[in-house]
């Protein structure tokens, strides 16, 4: 997977400007280099954010980091977006927290959501985003589609009903594992991820069992056997560390 | 403070939440003093009043009977509740809405009877099923805002009996229940 | 082998000399349209009758690229006499040919007085239907690569930007960007290796022009990537071009491989220090890969979806170099600014749309085909006036412009300058230049459903508003459609609509309800019929019960 947008190499050579800016009326200073999102969390300021994990690359694309701008209409992800100088960046206005809602209610009506009967129930963040945003209902039909589960592999299984395409598994994969097991296919809402070219993860070939994927899933689409409801919680502290460790920067192994 | 009229009903659910209802123990005491229980599950009315203050709604609208029904409901009282997850997502009777009614049927009460009906040539029969006394199921099991328009939400599979507390309480005072942090989905 | 000025004029001269040495030409039509409609056999046949007859040096047949009246064809020209033949077929053969020292043969006539013919101006297309695509000498006697010469001998790359900037072209595949602005960030880009892209993946439904101009003339847009490359200081160029176009990647091969013989690609070109190199690289058709982020992943050989921008292509593009990405008609809109200058470019169009534009007239219209008209024709003359009208005396209703990301046009607006800006305030976009015309019999809402059903379907799924919003906004469409919608429903399709606008992450998610936004600005009257009348006021739509 590639790393968007660059991260630039801070050297003598090549320093990195500190700039200063406002995030929700805060004075914050940061490097140019450093995104909108990073420097709101130093800050304890919480923007929410799904498909966003720290220690993988930046996808960008569940669109609940959105942020304004003062002075443009344009709304901005912040797990992407670097900061300028002087800008003032509102976080919290009720624009973006409706869009936020609406994507959100969107992404639970895409597949079946059942958090009754759902083994990450209480353990979820997709759960947790709609008390975070408070989502109370959903306004859009939901659409029921159907799904399989793979319950091939001896010690993990894939729920497909409880996806929510982050591709955070597909990147932890390639990225830190560095097995590329997982991909996605098919397009718009019949994508779908899989592992190898399709084909039931059990017989995979690729994949070294190591449960990454299932660690960083944010919902229960991926899960270890033998959990029942509300068992599955989830540990992702050693990411940043692996990825500390595997000396992966810049979105590329350095030789 | 004159009393609320209060009604609480359940359509395609478990009574889970009726459960928690009940669980609210000795304020449960408190609340009576404060409204009428006038149809319930609970109680013994079998008709649903003219005029209900509050009424809580249960479970999915998932056939003939539940359409009818929130249909009354919606013009029989000031304040509708979609009370749990049921009422609000479909939740548990919307697992069913990927499959056709009758492949439904035939799981529950052919395939999964026991003994398993079978016809003399060894297939599954589906003599027996007969809507003549129970009601059609629907296509599909729906959340009740998508029939009626409601008022509030309370999430969670069951809510949690100090959330339905809140709620009552802010209702009884006059004001909106703000329910962020009380309940989620699948609570 | 590189060659210099002189080879250049000796080979026009030889070709000029060869054409004039015949009394007559007839051109057939060999573009995807006629070809599909016989237009082959019909020169094969004509070539045997040629030779039977013993007449083949007085007589030349030639296939050309497209002649633009679609509706029409097969077509064929004679550029010795002027005139046009229309639906012709194997039989007539005899007929035409007996008739060339003579009158025309009357029922074949395609009357060329039309304004179909008159009132368009013809740059990109100047040689399409004129020369054989499949040789380079023809265009060459064309003038061709005469302005790839004159740029690398006697201009300096800013010399060309310059040049590219003063002539006001702007981007043709849909948004209008200035391309002299896009060039020249281009040259200012830092990198050793720079890249330049022609997006010929031409996604929208019913547009052509990308095709047309491949097939027709692809000479034209291989100069105008040279220039391009030599202008932003790239060496390596890609044309990124849908598998579903296999006449036009063969013509562009074959014209690839002409060209690097002749030295017009390659190294040294013309004898100078500028080498460049052109490849082809195949789309697997998704509407999505026009997207320049996605068309890089594609190219790449990643899966075809789009990435935030900034950073721009520009900056952080192919393999994360420096890369332009310039659409088809762009690129062939350079060779002939740089010959005739930046100053006879400005004098065509409006003040800030400048040159001619090529649509794809398609839809309930007499003709339709391929157009070039100069920026600023008012859609009426091109509906009514270029495109015949609408047949069997049909009221017309509403044009829609640029595609699935555009919009759909009224008749209050028929006397409307067509150039970017004037579109933009309507609420459509130039787009790529597909038009279609429709008429009374059009339901507006049945319109924004089939183009919201192509958005959904070529959705790339990446960002979750435009993956799953148009899913709930076609089922919304179909629900109104089918006349059982209710008003809250409706509330949240304009609901569903700005939240995409807003949310997406790249363009074409941005501008998905573009044909909802327009239809319900436009013909809101019709929505509500469905919806409180439950009538398709167009008479076009069945309702729920009758489709049950």
């Amino acid at each position: 997977m590639k790393q968007h947008p660059p991260k630039k190499v801070r050297s003598d050579l090549n320093p990195s400007r500190l700039l200063t800016f406002k995030i929700d009326d805060r004075d914050v200073t940061a490097h140019e280099d450093e995104t909108i999102l990073s420097v709101a969390r130093q800050n304890n300021i919480i923007i929410p954010t799904l498909c966003h994990l720290d220690g993988l690359s930046e996808r960008g694309a569940c669109r609940l980091c959105i942020v304004e701008v003062r002075g443009s209409t344009k709304l901005l992800p912040a797990c992407v977006t670097f900061p300028r100088q002087d800008m003032e960046i509102i976080t919290n206005s009720k624009r973006v927290i409706n869009y936020r809602k609406k994507i959100l209610e969107l992404l639970f009506t895409e597949r079946n959501h059942v958090c009754s009967v759902c083994v990450a129930n209480g353990h979820c963040e997709l759960q947790n985003l709609a008390v975070e945003l408070g989502v109370d209902h959903v306004r859009y039909p939901y659409l029921y589609p159907r799904h399989d589960v793979d319950a091939s592999h001896s010690r993990f299984c894939i729920d497909h009903n409880r996806c929510v395409l982050c591709l955070r598994c597909v990147r932890v994969c390639d990225e830190i594992e560095g097995a590329h097991t997982w991909d996605i296919m098919g397009r718009g809402m019949t994508s779908k991820v899989i592992t190898d070219l399709n084909q039931p993860w059990g017989t995979s070939e690729t994949c070294t069992g190591c449960g990454k994927c299932v660690q960083v899933c944010p919902t229960g689409a991926l899960t270890e056997k033998g959990k029942s409801v509300a068992e599955m919680s989830k540990r992702r502290q050693f990411l940043p560390y692996l990825q500390m460790m595997r000396g992966r920067q810049g979105g590329s192994w350095q030789k | 403070m004159a009393k609320i009229s209060l009604a609480t009903i359940w359509l395609d659910g478990c009574s889970g939440c009726h459960m928690s209802f009940l669980d609210m123990d000795e304020r449960f005491l408190d609340l009576a003093g404060q409204v009428d229980i006038l149809f319930s599950p609970l109680v013994d009315n079998k008709v649903f009043p003219d005029h209900v203050d509050v009424t809580l709604v249960e479970g999915a609208v998932s056939n003939d009977s539940d359409k009818k029904n929130i249909a009354i409901i919606r013009q029989q009282s000031t304040i509708v509740v979609a009370f749990g997850d049921c009422a609000i997502t479909a939740n548990v009777p919307g697992m069913r809405n990927r499959y056709p009614v009758e492949a439904v049927l035939q799981r529950a009460y052919i395939e999964n009877a026991a003994p398993p009906q079978q016809r003399s040539n060894g297939q599954p029969s589906k003599e027996g099923i007969s809507f003549h006394t129970v009601p059609q199921l629907a296509r599909m099991a729906r959340p009740i805002h998508e029939c009626i328009p409601v008022d509030f939400f309370l999430p969670g599979c069951p809510p949690p009996p100090r959330a339905i507390l809140y709620l009552l309480t802010e209702i009884l005072a006059g004001r909106t229940p703000q329910m962020h942090g009380w309940t989620r989905f699948g609570a | 082998m590189t060659l210099n000025i002189e080879d250049l004029q000796q080979i026009a001269r030889i070709e000029k000399s060869k054409k004039d040495g015949f009394q007559h030409r007839i051109n057939v039509c060999l573009a995807a349209g006629c070809l599909s409609c016989g237009s082959g056999l019909i020169k094969e046949a004509l070539e045997k009758e040629v030779t039977r007859r013993g007449l083949d040096s007085w007589c030349k047949i030639t296939g050309v690229g497209c002649l633009g009246l679609c509706a029409e064809g097969p077509l064929l020209s004679l550029p010795t006499s002027g005139s046009y033949y229309q639906g012709v077929q194997v039989s007539d053969v005899p007929e035409i040919l007996d008739s060339l020292n003579g009158s025309p043969v009357a029922r074949l006539v395609c009357p060329a007085e039309t304004p179909f013919f008159q009132r368009q101006v013809r740059i990109v297309t100047e040689n399409c239907g004129r020369i054989d695509p499949e040789r380079i000498e023809e265009y060459i006697a064309e003038d061709g690569y005469a302005g790839l010469y004159q740029a690398l001998t006697q201009m300096t790359p800013q010399e060309i930007i310059d040049q590219v900037s003063g002539s006001g072209l702007r981007g043709r595949g849909g948004a209008g960007y200035p391309t002299g602005l896009k060039w020249m960030s281009m040259a200012k880009a830092m990198g050793s290796t720079k890249f330049i892209i022609c997006n010929g993946d031409e996604g929208d439904p019913g547009a052509f022009m990308d095709r047309s101009v491949l097939e027709s003339d692809p000479h034209r847009v291989i100069e105008g990537m040279v220039i391009a490359g030599y202008a932003t200081g790239a060496n390596q160029g890609f044309i990124y071009v849908r598998a579903e176009y296999p006449l036009a990647v063969k013509r562009l091969r074959l014209a690839l491989s002409q060209a690097e013989r002749m030295g017009m690609i390659g190294n040294n070109i013309f004898n100078t220090s500028f080498h460049f190199n052109l490849q082809v690289r195949l789309g697997a058709g998704a509407f999505v890969c026009g997207e320049e982020t996605a068309l890089i992943a594609s190219i790449e050989g990643r899966m075809g979806r789009p990435r935030p921008r900034p950073p721009f292509p520009v900056e952080f593009g192919l393999w994360d170099h420096p890369t332009m990405i310039n659409n088809v008609e762009t690129l062939a809109n350079i060779a002939p600014i740089i010959r005739r200058g930046s100053q006879w470019f400005a004098g065509i169009g409006t003040e800030k749309s400048k040159g001619t534009k090529v649509f794809a007239l398609a839809g309930k219209v007499v003709n339709t085909g391929l157009i070039e008209i100069p920026m600023g024709t008012s859609l009426r003359d091109i509906v009514f006036a270029i495109g015949g009208g609408i047949p069997q005396g049909g009221r017309f209703k509403a044009v829609q412009t640029g595609g699935p990301s555009g919009g759909c046009i009224p008749e209050q607006f028929l006397d409307m300058p067509v150039d970017y800006d004037s579109l933009a305030q309507v609420g459509s976009i130039m787009g790529s230049g597909g038009m279609i015309v429709m008429d009374a019999s059009s339901c507006m809402v049945d319109v924004a459903r089939f183009f919201m059903e192509f958005c959904m379907s070529e959705s790339c799924g990446k960002c979750v508003p435009c993956r799953v919003g148009t899913r709930q906004i076609y089922d919304i469409l179909g629900k109104i459609t089918a006349s059982r919608a209710t008003m809250a429903e409706f509330t949240m399709l304009e609901d569903l609509c700005d939240l995409i606008k807003n949310t997406s992450l790249c363009g074409l998610g941005q501008s998905a309800p573009n044909p909802v936004l327009t239809t319900l600005k436009y013909f809101r009257d019709e929505y509500l019929a469905h919806i409180h009348d439950r009538q398709c006021l167009a008479g076009a739509c069945k309702k729920a019960e009758e489709v049950l």
